[in-house]
């Protein structure tokens, strides 16, 4: 009796066999449900890698362009990375426009990058779009590259003066952001 | 390393044949946790806590983890961060709540699981080494979990540190400096709190290593059950997969729902009010109480308030509360019974239940309880009965006791017959 | 053998040698009761000490909610008395969203308070007005400034007020209500009793002299948008509510969860016993 016991009970109960009864629906489903909680629980250990609240809430930056001078240019953070706002001299404006956009490595105008009635208020990440190195150029005696514009010296990207790429490995134009003036003098960010 | 019945792995499809050649760890689960696994075929509930705590230490490393990204072990903003995680971190108060309930949860299985040990005599030969491992894993266990408290930064937080570490100011002579030593200045600060962070994160992977150790040891001489007879053929035992899996499913749900209960609804329950003011020097909180882990010892520490002859109070209470833990260490030589369940030990029956506890149970209150009469008093009878429990009853029964007989094997006590039961084998003694 | 019995013969002396110093502290102990002739002293503070009344709080309970006029109530009284004394340092503007204000409300009420900043063109350290992102400013520029302000007696940050007493909604209400004059009873019983020179007599603060002197004193105090009448057990109770929700702002979502989670834990428990029950089945019956 004591035999039996022992080997029956691991055939009719342990190993599964083929087709499904009653009792496998039943460790299917359990086992599912363990599966089904253990990917629930997957979502807040994913998020919480996200960014927190006071970090979105600081994603808005006011940005006083009164006092910058044509063909100069002020730094400001956006979202803990470097802004760069830059006043265009009429000469400058006129180098942006007298490119071919057909021949340029990411078409885009200068009124494309600009607000309407602001063409000379160039805003911008100042952060490279190769690799992310902050190009030079938006303080005062800092090479401006061979386009007059930015010059990143990590890689040696050359930026023009509306902030678009003309020379070296960046793929895209420096970034514009979202941003609205919300008074002739002060723009918005985010 | 098991039974000559125990089934082997066979490997089902060619990845896990490559995996089997080549590094042999589906076969190490396999045997470990799995089909390969022979088990006593009787185990109650009560073994269901060694998975548990297995489970609550791997939750508590995770949620860890998680909450060491957004914290600064800095006393300067240490609170603030832990308002950081509370308020603005994506489920961070989740995380945080898991984290410290999980902490009691840890306890709560262990302290069962210890209980277990103690009625059922788990110590005994052949098994010392299970148990010794155990006590070791406890120990580090109260250190992680002490450490861990340190850290948000509360009252509580800062006047433990304070006071535990005032503990081995009691040594003597060498005691104060080993005291500014361990804080790195003469009171919790910015030194203590980054060791604290950075032992406890460490100490829960050294507790996972002395885990695997403590079922290395147990896979020797295989689980223990509740008649204390060990296994003599293969219908004693049933393959731990699927039976205990199963059964360890369904004390886990259990388990997770007052779990998560606590968590969602009553997560502050267990802690302390004081916890959530911002650490003050200057000012101690009215009442200074550990976490209610730790109530018995503190009740034991606190139960020395007289100078015994030379030995100051202090030292005294040091010495108890320490060694409170490391008589635990010394069980499987002190109790030297044959029979290890207390189900077949009646003298031992009565001391475990009427007398070690209700001490246990008293201590834990008076751990918790101001310093006040009524509640020194009656910490101090426990505390000598808990000491009396261990180093006089205990020895003193095992000699005199005359054990009921037990079964002849695991089959007999499940089945109610064993055709191979041979008349009085287990009046032999079973070590 | 005989080793081992040496170890057992150690143990028992250890054991002795505790038991008698434990002993000994519990007859010194008990000594000094008798002499004394009571367990413990009875205080003033002991006797007279009150635990908080139990509200009615809409948060309360596994299926509570907030009642946003309630704290958008309980948000102005904080602001308009509370705040004079006390920093809510954990909590920024931009939390007010919570509260059922919207964007522009949020913006134009940190606008409104001054926090720190730096002068752009000095350097200097001066104030602004606030920014959603800007935490509530503290009423003291440091702990130092809050002491001598206040007797010494420096007011708490409140963020956290409500989990950093027990019961602590009921706590705050039962406290900012609780202000009288010291029983004649205490005096009788304990002659010796005295408040501190600048202590409140409040049976709800742990030894009954509050430094804070009574916040809410008149109906009215604050004026309510809802039209809510302003009594003074009411503006406690508001800013009790408000104070919780500053404690713990997830408190609602906490078992908005809670729920969910149960429920598929208690389905998922159940599959396991009656997946448990087959699975043991076989192992369970005596002949198969």
């Amino acid at each position: 009796m004591a035999d039996t016991a022992a080997t029956a009970t691991p055939e009719t109960a342990g190993e599964t066999d083929t087709g499904i009864r009653r009792r496998d629906f039943l460790d299917i489903a359990a086992v599912s449900a363990a599966g089904i909680g253990g990917l629930a629980v997957v979502y807040p250990l994913v998020s919480q890698m996200a960014p927190s609240k006071d970090v979105l809430a600081a994603s808005s930056t006011e940005v006083d362009v009164a006092s910058i001078e044509p063909g100069m240019a002020i730094k400001a953070i956006f979202r803990k990375q470097p802004l760069f706002v830059r006043r265009l001299t009429p000469q400058e404006i006129q180098m942006a426009e007298g490119v071919a956009v057909g021949s340029l490595r990411d078409p885009q105008t200068l009124e494309e990058r600009t607000k309407e009635g602001h063409k000379d208020m160039l805003v911008t990440m100042g952060v490279c779009t190769h690799l992310g190195c902050v190009p030079l150029g938006a303080a005062v005696g800092e090479p401006r590259g061979e386009f007059g514009g930015y010059f990143c010296p990590c890689h040696g990207s050359h930026y023009d003066t509306a902030g678009r790429i003309r020379k070296g490995p960046a793929p895209k134009n420096l970034e514009v952001p979202e941003y609205e003036f919300t008074s002739d003098t002060v723009i918005q960010v985010g | 390393m098991s039974f000559p019945w125990a089934k082997e792995y066979t490997p089902t499809n060619p990845v896990m044949k490559f995996f089997d050649e080549k590094l042999p760890l589906p076969r190490l689960v396999y045997n470990a946790i799995g089909a390969g696994y022979p088990v006593p075929r009787n185990l109650s509930y009560f073994w269901n806590f060694g998975v548990l705590a297995g489970f609550f230490l791997v939750l508590q490393i995770v949620t860890g983890v998680i909450l060491a990204m957004h914290y600064a072990a800095n006393a300067q903003v240490a609170f603030a961060t832990t308002e950081h995680i509370m308020r603005d971190v994506n489920w961070g108060w989740m995380m945080r709540y898991a984290h410290a309930n999980g902490a009691s949860f840890f306890f709560i299985v262990v302290y069962l699981h210890i209980f277990r040990g103690f009625f059922y005599s788990s110590y005994k030969a052949p098994r010392e080494m299970i148990w010794l491992l155990g006590v070791v894993i406890f120990l580090l266990m109260m250190a992680t979990a002490f450490m861990g408290y340190v850290l948000p930064w509360g009252q509580m937080s800062f006047w433990g540190a304070k006071v535990i570490t005032g503990l081995f100011g009691a040594i003597p002579l060498v005691g104060e400096p080993i005291q500014v030593w361990l804080l790195g200045g003469y009171a919790p600060d910015n030194a203590a709190l980054n060791r604290f962070f950075s032992l406890h994160f460490l100490l829960p992977f050294v507790i996972a290593g002395v885990v695997i150790l403590h079922i290395w040891a147990l896979h020797i001489p295989g689980s223990s059950n509740p008649t204390g007879v060990e296994v003599k053929q293969e219908s004693d035992t049933l393959p731990f997969h699927p039976y205990y899996t199963a059964k360890d499913g369904f004390g886990l749900g259990v388990a997770l729902l007052l779990y998560f209960g606590l968590v969602f609804f009553l997560p502050n329950y267990l802690g302390h009010p004081d916890n959530y003011i911002e650490a003050n020097p200057l000012s101690t909180p009215a009442h200074i109480v550990p976490e209610w882990y730790f109530w018995p010892f503190y009740a034991i520490l606190r139960a020395f308030t007289a100078d015994f002859f030379f030995i100051p109070a202090k030292l005294m209470g040091v010495l108890a509360m320490f060694s409170a833990i490391l008589v635990w260490f010394f069980l499987p030589w002190l109790d030297k019974s044959p029979v290890r369940s207390g189900h077949y030990r009646p003298l031992f029956r009565k001391f475990f239940w009427f007398g070690l506890i209700p001490a246990m149970a008293v201590l834990f209150y008076c751990g918790g309880a101001p310093a006040e009469e009524p509640f020194v008093m009656l910490s101090q009878i426990a505390t000598a009965y808990y000491f009396l429990h261990f180093l006089v009853i205990l020895p003193i029964v095992s000699q005199v006791e005359k054990p009921e007989p037990l079964p002849y094997s695991i089959t007999e006590a499940v089945l109610g017959s064993d055709d191979k039961a041979v008349l009085g084998e287990n009046a032999k003694p079973a070590v | 053998m005989s080793k081992l019995l040496s170890i057992r013969l150690v143990g028992i002396l250890v054991g002795v040698f505790f038991v008698l110093a434990v002993l000994w502290a519990f007859l010194t102990g008990a000594f000094a009761v008798i002499q004394e002739g009571e367990l413990k002293p009875a205080t003033a503070e002991h006797e007279f000490h009150e635990h908080p009344n139990q509200y009615a709080w809409s948060f309360d309970g596994p299926f509570g909610k907030w009642d946003t006029q309630q704290l958008q109530r309980g948000f102005k009284v904080y602001n308009e008395v509370c705040s004079a004394c006390h920093s809510l340092k954990y909590v920024a503007f931009r939390d007010l969203e919570a509260l059922g204000y919207d964007e522009s409300q949020v913006k134009a009420f940190a606008a409104s308070k001054q926090v720190p900043g730096v002068d752009p063109q000095t350097g200097e350290a001066t104030t602004r007005p606030g920014l959603p992102t800007d935490y509530f400013p503290s009423p003291y520029p440091n702990a130092v400034a809050a002491a001598a302000a206040n007797n010494n007696a420096i007011p708490p940050d409140l963020s956290l007020i409500t989990k950093a007493r027990h019961d602590g909604s009921n706590y705050v209400a039962s406290l900012l209500t609780g202000y009288r004059e010291v029983p004649a009873e205490l005096k009788k019983e304990f002659p010796d009793f005295a408040l501190s020179p600048t202590g409140h007599y409040n049976p709800y603060f742990a030894n009954l002299g509050l430094a804070m002197a009574p916040p809410l004193t008149t109906a009215g105090q604050v004026t309510f948008d809802d039209g809510t009448e302003a009594t003074v057990e009411q503006m406690a109770k508001d800013v009790a509510a408000f104070l919780t929700w500053t404690a713990e702002p997830q408190l609602v979502k906490r078992k908005q969860t809670g729920w969910p989670v149960l429920i598929f834990l208690l389905f998922a428990t159940v599959l396991a016993y009656l997946s448990k029950k087959q699975i043991w089945a076989a192992a369970k019956r005596k002949d198969d």
